[in-house]
């Protein structure tokens, strides 16, 4: 039998110990687009649609966190509490693909896939994001910027299937800005999150390395010179300290002058915005 | 060596067998090249254009992006399955009135973007009914009269709702 369903997550670890090779499938947003164009042959599937715990998602106020089920769709992340809890979250949620895209991708795939592109990862970085993996015999939990190692690739062990992951929330500001050549149904040529705790900023960076990039180096001379002192010119700066921190390449989609431009403009505008509010 | 499958779907309300399917097909192919419902498009076969949106659990998902064996077991609606009896909805009437169709490729996905942005939102405002088919490409009407069609069945359905 190569395609299994499994309902509980019990038989999916199990089902991917015995069949190490299977190719895990939430929406398959994805994975389709590589089987139709002939890229890959998938053998033997696990299709993680119908475990409960993966379509969940609560707010925890009292501990200051979110956790969202691997299969939760972005649509269910666009609006509502999960969108007023995380704004970032929303905002790269409403940028992924377009509507029929939106409706079955999900977090668990976008990690899963671990694409620089990825809409969502940038958030996670931002957000000190906590990643669950759950194999057969152990569970662990880590976090996102131990997750993403490279271009594609993750820190998931062949036998683990990514269970959801723990946001914590901040207390100040947050948001996300997408450059890409359209609106709608477009990958990112470069992607910034931005968000604000404890007076704190932390930024991201999306398609502008191999991995996500925490711009770290920024982060530390926005927070010595203070949100309070932040102007436009201030603004300018960081975007250009910003820019200096990505490591772009020219592809298809852009070239990396282009990115790096694009980034650091990303950057000035989430941190006026930011501290607009 | 490809393993082959044999499952069930549920399209339109009716279980329908799929015998000796590879399980790399998408539900679009199985829906045209197996069950003979060639309603839904394919054109992109990457999720771009829309013309092969179904839903599936009411979901509005591009069908060529669903691998069609992980799809047992949900309910599936297709264009076909609008109007059992043949005749037009009120969202495909709309379209040949205000001559939303043209070359007609991607008019199955876009009615059904529309019958579902339409049960969820009964009024919908510009920006709302854009985002809503964002997702859907047509290249000949430029969109205009897509709208306008979308304006007219808000409109018929508001008055005859009241």
């Amino acid at each position: 039998m190569p395609v299994f369903i499994p309902s509980s997550l019990t038989d999916a670890t199990r089902l991917l110990s015995n069949n190490p090779t299977a190719h895990l499938v939430t929406g398959g947003t994805d994975l389709m687009v590589e089987v139709n164009f002939n890229h890959r042959h998938p053998e033997t599937v696990i299709s993680l649609r119908k475990i409960p715990e993966f379509q969940h998602w609560n707010i925890d106020n009292k501990s200051g966190v979110v956790h969202i089920g691997s299969s939760v769709s972005y649509a269910t992340m666009e609006h509502g509490e999960l969108a007023q809890a995380l704004p970032a979250l929303a905002e790269a949620a409403r940028t992924v693909g377009s509507p029929q895209i939106r409706a079955t991708g999900s977090l668990g795939g976008n990690l899963g896939t671990c694409s620089p592109a990825g809409d969502s990862l940038p958030v996670l970085s931002a957000l000190n994001a906590i990643v669950h993996l759950q194999s057969e015999t152990t569970s662990r939990s880590v976090p996102f910027a131990e997750f993403m190692v490279g271009p594609k690739r993750n820190s998931r062990l062949p036998n683990e299937i990514i269970s959801g992951v723990t946001i914590p929330l901040t207390n100040g500001w947050q948001g996300y800005a997408k450059v890409g050549v359209r609106n709608a149904m477009v990958i990112s040529v470069a992607s910034v999150c931005l968000a604000i705790h404890d007076g704190n900023v932390r930024v991201a960076l999306g398609s502008v390395g191999p991995t996500i990039i925490r711009a770290s180096e920024s982060e530390e001379w926005i927070n010595s010179v203070g949100l309070e002192n932040v102007t436009p010119s201030v603004a300018q700066e960081f975007g250009e300290r910003v820019r200096a921190e990505s490591r772009p390449i020219d592809d298809h989609r852009s070239t990396a002058e282009y990115r790096r431009h694009a980034v650091g403009v990303l950057a000035t505008r989430l941190l006026l915005r930011g501290v607009q509010k | 060596m490809r393993e082959l499958e044999h499952y069930t779907l549920t399209i339109n309300g009716e279980e329908r067998q799929v015998a000796d399917a590879w399980i790399g097909e998408s539900l679009l192919y199985v829906l045209r090249e197996r069950l003979g419902l060639p309603g839904s498009k394919g054109a992109c076969e990457q999720g771009e254009c829309g013309s092969c949106t179904v839903y599936v659990d009411n979901a509005a998902v591009c069908s060529c992006l669903v691998m069609a064996a992980t799809a047992v077991g949900t309910q599936i609606a297709t264009v076909e399955g609008l109007n059992k009896d043949g005749s037009l909805t009120d969202v495909q009437q709309a379209f040949v009135t205000e001559g939303a169709v043209q070359c007609g490729f991607c008019t199955p996905g876009l009615v059904m973007a529309v019958h579902h942005l339409l049960d969820h939102n009964h009024s919908p405002n510009e920006q709302e009914i854009k985002e809503a088919l964002s997702g859907n490409i047509c290249r000949c009407t430029g969109y205009g009269r897509i709208f306008a069609a979308v304006d007219s069945v808000i409109s018929v359905r508001k008055s005859t709702s009241s």
